[in-house]
């Protein structure tokens, strides 16, 4: 009999839930029992409530069975799962389950169903076939077909990466840089790293084909070191890369050169702000630029640099596999394509969940969310990171659309979604809000640098009490400031949590002590 | 400041020769020094700037900037234990109040016996299942006191 193949997530998170205990258990079980079993080692599919999530692939496709302890491994097998058979934790198809189902998945097409670190697995997946289709055009044509896309800088800013391109293609230069940043560092967020580990070759597609657009010859990858696993899958798949042809003096015999490295941040938050991240890469404290000039023009080591989110250039695969008008036909508005939406924090089904712009938070957190984990009621929600507005519950309906987000003076930002049920206390997230923009301020402007730390102490004697009206006051006056003085987005965006809390959770602002 | 053992010498100039060709290199080369050591020596900041032809104060302000180089010697293990909203939205302070009990040290402290160093940090990025907390390198998800005491007693023999 020909050996089974069942996957089991090497993804973080299914390994912070045990994963690797599974794996093993699984090999020594079929050991044990004389059983020819093929172990994959797959990325998550994303539904973080059921992992470690172990698949077996059918001649009918394949069934799940999840969240799988070691201790469960034992009585699978009793149940004949190598065939599909009945168990407890048997959920199925995988790809009916309707939270799975009822995605648009576009960039995380293959997060999941393959083996991220194959480059065979890859190529039989569709993997490369937009550098060699961007191979084929001018590089003119290759931007506008990101331009067409909508495609809109997917790290917070939503700036339109076909006019970013454009912008590097056209500065003239004899060195320049495409640069990713995966610094990512906003709590409730991690579809980079989800991507990252589960389909590493799709970011060096994109990066290539970005540099084969504007000409640059050197890329790099800002990694946080709070993600190990990436890294270790980022340079497994640079490696092949290389000794296929991908990556190197002479990209698939045309005679191209693009040469790529990841490089590690060192915890600091800001280095995901673009000019700070540029920094960093030079080999210096992460203190932003002022600008302009733009990265676009003057960026790494002074020359003209694209930089990139993860998610933007991890797009760019099938923008130009497919053409820029298939990637727009989804989303509403001026938000095209699909947002890899991420839902964690008081949730019972958290993980990634990609789909067109333009479906509500309610749908999120309700349909495919289940609801809060304990069961309570939701109070509140924080979308788009550390630097986001909280929501009521009042403004739940509200679709996923940067231009919706902004309406109501709120981020759509990365597409971090951090659930809160009612024992949250929103005086304490606002003082938290400050606390964190203070140690993580890099210190070149004042709002941010001063503004913080007195924010902290404002706070702390609203909570307890003292004088409050005036100290509340203050605590406006200062987010004004923030706001309109600060630099970058880190002192600038840290009044978007504080004042949407005032704003909408005011009790919790003037409770007795 | 105390002077590097003839090993440690060794080792930091090793990195810094091996590394300090690249464009920016101080980063790969600080990295590669805590890799190894556990830590930048403050005793390496001489042997680094004079490899990269830069200023001790350069060297200085560039680890002192970033959260995660240390230079003090750590436990034999680091616990990070993430403290953003995603897991404070799962009760993490209960976790964190119970860490810091049980290992007897605050954040960014070294346990008695020096078998953990205790830090924040901020994302892990396993924000689907919080609370979380890293144990070199390794994650770990839905943190409780109680699951917290069962990582720490399976690492404390490592």
């Amino acid at each position: 009999m020909a050996a089974v193949t069942v996957f089991v997530p090497r993804d973080a998170a299914a390994l912070s839930l045990g994963a690797e205990d599974v794996a093993q258990t699984i090999a020594a079980e079929a050991k044990a029992r004389r059983i020819d079993v093929t172990i994959v080692r797959n990325g998550t599919r994303g539904m973080v409530s059921l992992e470690p999530l172990v698949e077996v692939a059918l001649s009918s496709g394949r069934v799940g069975y999840g969240p799988v302890s070691a201790g469960d491994v034992r009585s699978l097998f009793d149940a004949d799962f190598l065939k599909g058979g009945r168990h407890a934790l048997n959920v199925g198809p995988v790809e009916s389950i309707p939270y799975f189902a009822k995605q648009e998945r576009l960039t995380f097409a293959r997060v999941g169903l393959t083996d991220p670190v194959s480059l065979d697995d890859y190529l039989a997946h569709d993997g490369y076939r937009g550098l060699m289709r961007a191979l084929s055009l001018t590089p003119a044509d290759i931007i506008r077909e990101v331009t067409d896309s909508g495609l809109r800088g997917r790290g917070g800013a939503a700036f339109p990466t076909g006019i970013k391109w454009k912008t590097v293609a056209d500065a003239p230069a004899d060195q320049k840089y495409v640069t990713c940043n995966a610094d990512e560092g906003d709590s409730g967020t991690f579809a980079d790293r989800m991507l990252m580990e589960g389909d590493p070759f799709c970011l060096i597609e994109g990066m290539t084909i970005a540099a084969v657009a504007v000409g640059a010859t050197q890329g790099y990858i800002y990694l946080r070191c709070e993600y190990p696993h990436a890294h270790r899958a980022l340079n497994a798949a640079i490696d092949a890369a290389y000794a296929n042809g991908y990556l190197g003096d002479n990209i698939r015999g045309t005679g191209k050169r693009f040469d790529l490295e990841v490089r590690l941040g060192a915890g600091a938050y800001i280095c995901g702000e673009e000019t700070s991240m540029l920094e960093s890469l030079e080999g210096k404290r992460g203190e932003i630029r002022p600008r302009p000039p733009l990265p676009a023009i003057k960026g790494l080591f002074g020359q003209p640099t694209i930089v990139n989110n993860v998610m933007s250039l991890a797009s760019v695969p099938i923008i130009l596999e497919k053409g820029g008008e298939f990637y727009k036909n989804f989303g509403v508005g001026r938000s095209r394509g699909t947002l890899t939406i991420q839902l964690g924090g008081n949730i019972r089904r958290g993980g990634l969940i990609e789909k067109a712009f333009g479906v509500t938070l309610r749908e999120i957190l309700y349909d495919y969310g289940g609801g809060s984990a304990s069961g309570r009621p939701i109070r509140a929600v924080q979308v788009g990171g550390p630097l986001g507005a909280y929501l009521p519950e009042s403004q739940f309906d509200t679709p996923l659309d940067y231009e919706a987000f902004a309406n109501i003076q709120a981020l759509l930002g990365h597409g971090g979604i951090v659930v809160f049920d009612d024992t949250v206390d929103m005086a304490q997230m606002a003082r938290y809000a400050m606390e964190f923009c203070a140690i993580e301020s890099c210190g070149k402007c004042t709002p941010c640098r001063i503004g913080s730390t007195r924010g902290v102490e404002v706070m702390d004697r609203v909570i307890s009490g003292q004088n409050r009206e005036f100290h509340l006051t203050l605590v406006e006056e200062l987010c004004d400031t923030m706001l309109n003085g600060s630099l970058c987005g880190l002192g600038g965006l840290t009044p978007y949590p504080v004042q949407s809390a005032m704003r909408h959770f005011r009790g919790d602002f003037e409770r007795q002590t | 400041m105390l002077p590097l053992d003839s090993t440690a010498q060794e080792t930091v100039s090793a990195v810094v020769d091996r590394l300090k060709g690249k464009p920016g290199a101080l980063l790969p080369i600080l990295h590669g020094i805590q890799d190894v050591l556990g830590y930048v020596p403050p005793a390496a900041v001489p042997i680094i700037a004079d490899g990269l032809n830069l200023s001790r104060a350069d060297v200085h302000g560039v680890i002192s900037f970033y959260h995660y180089f240390r230079d003090t010697k750590p436990g034999r293990h680091t616990i990070h234990l993430c403290r953003a909203e995603a897991c404070q939205s799962m009760n993490q302070k209960a976790t964190e109040a119970h860490a810091k009990q049980k290992l007897g040290v605050d954040y960014h402290g070294t346990t008695a016996n020096g078998a953990f160093t205790f830090e924040p940090v901020y994302c892990l990025g396993n924000c689907a299942c919080s609370p979380s907390m890293m144990v070199d390198g390794e994650l770990y998800g839905r943190v409780t006191p109680e699951r917290f005491d069962d990582i720490v007693s399976k690492w404390e023999k490592r």
